[in-house]
């Protein structure tokens, strides 16, 4: 299920980690990378690669927030409402988001082009408000600003 | 003053650069001396945790059994996750290879082999750059076999966080690391006895290890009178909210808040009164504008003015903003964030933010706040770790500070003390 470069990958790992099932974390975000998420087929395999029982994975899986057990939109665009980021307008940007892209927080677009979440603090309160679009961090944002990105990603 | 964590030196993040300015100067140094004389260094430089409790760094190392028949670990904390709170990410990004240095040179304090740097997930971006950074080290031969021609040898590797708060709790970072949830574990054993896979562990905030570097190079003495006596050395302040200059500041420990949020962080926007203020991330406890006058950025001025230096996230509020917004947003973060091991904070987490969510609305009932109090109460101190306090702390301060802000939204209520359902 895993891609060579990342079974090579982590050959490299198992001599930094004592156990097999300290290589949980780091084979689901592989298989995350490749796949998109983590369907219970991929959980099954992981168990048996790394020898931990398949609720052990499942319950991994379900425990830590940036693990997606379901397919999401081609697009997930992670929107911070918390504290800093409230103070600095990301009301606005969620209403914004919302409206232009006709689907509330937690919901993903019928197409599969877009999923809007809610998230925790990313780290970004100097640069408030902010959205994440995969690893890619927008931040200081306006409205016009996320027109521009939501055009940009249109294109994609 | 000069700024020695975060100094403003063009592609700092570059090895040559970084050697270049002294760079891995302080590890060439420390490996020179006895181990036992490296933690002593650092013991005496007084400096004392940036993740939030202050624990003093070089007397957790003493705590690291110096013989050993299983290996001993070090793991740098970066979960980074507590509201308010982006410093470590500004050291991943602009000077990476401080922290490798000090994650060396703290593992050769305590005689440790495997280095794990934990980053939080949501960081991607900047796990790449510390990568790059470690790479580099190991290329130079400051990481990995027989370091510097001296014989020892330390390996380090990141390990990526998946999004979860609670992770940045140091036992709970270890079974993440160990490939499980993120549970806290109970204590004693304390991580130097039992730590990751029941060997003889140390946690250290990425922060407190890019301090060691300073230490070694100039000396405890030089070190320790930075900033306050008993909590001294550079802080990295994150202001955020209502400033015009948000932002990271490298400056003393020791400095009044108002001169950080009027001179460093450019002042309130429109020059508004600062209603509240977090002073070190969100759950430590809120204070209310007219109250800072003399307070400042250190753990004993802090403590005295009822709450905590924390992450050193600075939180501005001004005085349009609405606090029961505020502290029912907070709420609900520790809701999401509880690991759900424990009843009091699982549950109580939950019942907060539910009646807070009634305030929001307007709907307070009048007994809702002592509620609020009691639940707060009933979290705090009965957890296995500190999520739990966390979770109360800013409710109880809120309530303590600006129960006149809970009263209004009782009074305003147009259902008014009727009982209305969770």
């Amino acid at each position: 299920m895993l891609s060579e470069q990342n079974i090579k990958k982590l050959d490299d790992l198992k001599k930094f980690y004592p156990t097999k099932q300290a290589l949980v974390l780091p084979v689901l975000w592989m298989i995350q990378e490749e796949q998109g998420h983590i369907s219970e087929d991929a959980m099954r395999y992981v168990g048996e690669l790394l020898d931990v029982p398949f609720g052990h994975v499942l319950g991994v899986v379900t425990f830590y927030t940036m693990f997606h057990d379901k397919p999401h939109g081609k697009h997930h665009i992670e929107v911070c409402t918390n504290v800093s980021c409230m103070l600095r307008g990301s009301a606005k940007i969620v209403e914004h988001l919302e409206k232009r892209l006709g689907i509330k927080l937690g919901e993903t677009s019928k197409d599969m082009k877009w999923t809007l979440s809610e998230v925790e603090c990313m780290g970004s309160c100097g640069t408030a408000p902010m959205i994440a679009v995969g690893e890619e961090y927008y931040e200081n944002l306006t409205t016009e600003q996320v027109d521009e990105l939501l055009a940009n990603l249109e294109r994609t | 003053m000069e700024k020695y964590i975060l100094p403003d030196i063009p592609d700092l993040h570059k090895i040559a650069v970084y050697e270049a300015n002294g760079g891995y100067k302080a590890l060439r140094k420390a490996l020179g001396l006895k181990p036992g004389d490296v933690t002593d260094e650092v013991k005496k430089s007084g400096l004392r945790g940036r993740g939030g409790a202050c624990f003093p760094t070089g007397l957790k190392w003493t705590f690291m059994p110096k013989q050993s028949d299983k290996p001993k670990y070090l793991c740098v904390n970066g979960d980074e996750a507590e509201p308010g709170t982006f410093k470590d990410r500004q050291i991943f990004e602009f000077n990476p290879h401080l922290l490798v240095e000090g994650s060396v040179i703290a593992a050769y304090a305590m005689g440790v082999t495997r280095v794990f740097i934990y980053v939080r997930g949501e960081y991607g971006k900047w796990v790449r750059m510390l990568e790059t950074a470690i790479a580099d080290a190991y290329a130079h031969g400051y990481v990995g076999e027989n370091i510097l021609g001296s014989g020892y040898s330390t390996n380090i590797l990141v390990h990526k966080g998946a999004g979860a708060y609670i992770c940045g709790e140091e036992s709970s970072l270890m079974n993440s690391i160990e490939g499980g949830r993120g549970y806290p574990r109970v204590k004693p054993p304390f991580p130097a006895q039992f730590g990751l896979w029941g060997c003889p562990t140390t946690i250290n905030n990425v922060e407190s290890i890019s301090n060691v570097p300073l230490i070694i190079n100039n000396g405890a003495e030089w070190y320790s009178k930075i900033g306050v006596p008993k909590h001294p050395g550079p802080i990295l302040v994150g202001v955020s909210g209502h400033v015009n200059k948000p932002g990271v500041y490298e400056m003393p420990t020791g400095l009044p808040l108002l001169e950080i949020i009027y001179k460093y962080a450019g002042g309130v926007p429109g020059d508004k009164k600062i209603k509240a203020v977090i002073p070190g991330g969100s759950s430590t406890m809120i204070l209310r504008g007219e109250q800072l006058e003399g307070v400042c950025m250190d753990a004993d001025s802090l403590k005295a003015a009822g709450s905590s230096v924390g992450t050193a996230g600075l939180i501005v509020m001004d005085e349009d903003t609405d606090l029961i917004q505020v502290i029912t947003r907070i709420s609900k973060f520790y809701y999401h964030e509880s690991c759900g091991q424990c009843t009091p904070c699982r549950e109580g987490t939950g019942w907060l933010w539910k009646i807070l969510t009634r305030f929001e609305r307007g709907e307070g009932r009048p007994e809702d706040i002592d509620l609020l109090m009691d639940i707060a109460d009933n979290i705090e101190g009965n957890t296995i770790c500190a999520l739990g306090d966390a979770a109360a702390w800013p409710v109880q301060s809120m309530i303590r500070r600006f129960r006149d802000e809970f009263e209004k939204r009782v009074k305003a209520s147009p259902v008014g003390a009727q009982t209305v359902a969770l």
